[in-house]
């Protein structure tokens, strides 16, 4: 038990993402996080603005309970099998981050200076949760998949097409962190 | 019931992506500015374990749970919807901290900010769908 309630080490949690992918496919499906983005949108209605979204989303419903199981995860887990939320991050991380003007990076999951209550109600907060939701909707749904999609199901099927939207994941992440986050943060 | 089995993998990939801290955007920053293994060491090893498990799908070791040979679909191909797509989606990753999944792992631990995020999600899937005939794939 003990063990559960430490932070896992990546060679314990690789081996569990494996897993997860083997039993969706072993349940006569595929792991993928972001086409449920698109089922949300036929299921509320988007079709009648854009043809795309008529198709029927029920054929869907394995994938949003799939979706359901991830927010009990965040649910049990947060309440249950953290007791510690601390982050041990690397000492130039937090020392980096100190920076940028965001302090006691890693006291906790998330930074408040993103992702408070109080955040959500400045105008440069609202901008960056929501630009950092329509790049991540767009950006998953323009490449067919996100981490999981091309991550790891894709990869691991030595995908070309997984490989050059990871190679993307990385261009797009390393311009925001190196580039723009300093001139966001310091504005 | 018979979608009961999807929501027992969604928990586990839940509690994995929590436990491995996967959720925190300071593993994400971390990452990208390349000062820790661990997110490397999280996807590289699912990736190997990966390969593996695809190879006994080919060989048909491995089945479904009702003896069905598995294949696993070809993603689209194309250079650009690919490269351009991955970008867009990089720099969100890296802005919000999360990528789709976390978002809801986030919503189950009470993170109400995450609500902008997944509205926002939403919105660019949307808006993709919406444009998409004018963008090179």
């Amino acid at each position: 038990m003990d063990f559960f309630l430490q932070p896992w080490p990546w060679y314990a949690a690789g081996p569990m993402l494996a897993l997860c992918m083997y039993l969706m496919f072993f349940f006569g499906k595929k792991l993928g996080v972001s086409s449920n983005l698109e089922t949300v949108c036929a299921m509320g209605g988007a079709g009648k603005w854009v043809d795309f979204f008529k198709f029927d989303w029920k054929k869907n419903k394995w994938n949003l309970v799939f979706v359901l199981g991830l927010i009990l995860g965040g649910f049990i887990s947060n309440q249950w099998l953290t007791p510690d939320q601390t982050i041990a991050l690397s000492s130039q991380t937090i020392q980096d981050l100190s920076e940028l003007g965001i302090a006691n990076a890693g006291s906790s999951y998330l930074p408040d200076e993103i992702f408070s209550v109080d955040a959500i109600f400045t105008f440069k907060g609202f901008l960056i949760l929501i630009s950092a939701g329509i790049l991540v909707g767009f950006g998953s749904r323009y490449a067919s998949g996100c981490t999981s999609g091309h991550g790891i199901v894709g990869l691991s099927n030595l995908s070309l097409e997984s490989l050059i939207a990871v190679v993307g994941f990385f261009i797009g992440g390393l311009i925001m962190t190196w580039l723009i986050l300093p001139f966001i943060f310091n504005f | 019931m018979k979608y009961l089995k999807y929501l027992l993998v969604g928990l586990i990939f839940g509690i994995t992506l929590s436990k491995a801290e996967v959720i925190s955007w300071y593993r994400i920053y971390e990452m990208f500015k390349l000062q820790s293994f661990h997110m490397y060491g999280v996807i590289g090893s699912a990736v190997v374990i990966g390969i593996f498990i695809m190879y006994f799908f080919k060989r048909e070791t491995l089945k479904t749970y009702q003896g069905k040979v598995i294949v696993v679909a070809d993603k689209k191909k194309g250079l650009w919807r690919n490269l351009l797509g991955g970008t867009i989606f990089g720099l969100g990753w890296a802005l919000g901290g999360v990528c789709p999944g976390p978002m809801y792992i986030l919503l189950g631990k009470g993170v109400v900010a995450i609500l902008v995020v997944l509205f926002g999600a939403h919105l660019g899937a949307f808006l993709y769908q919406a444009v998409k005939h004018k963008l090179p794939h």
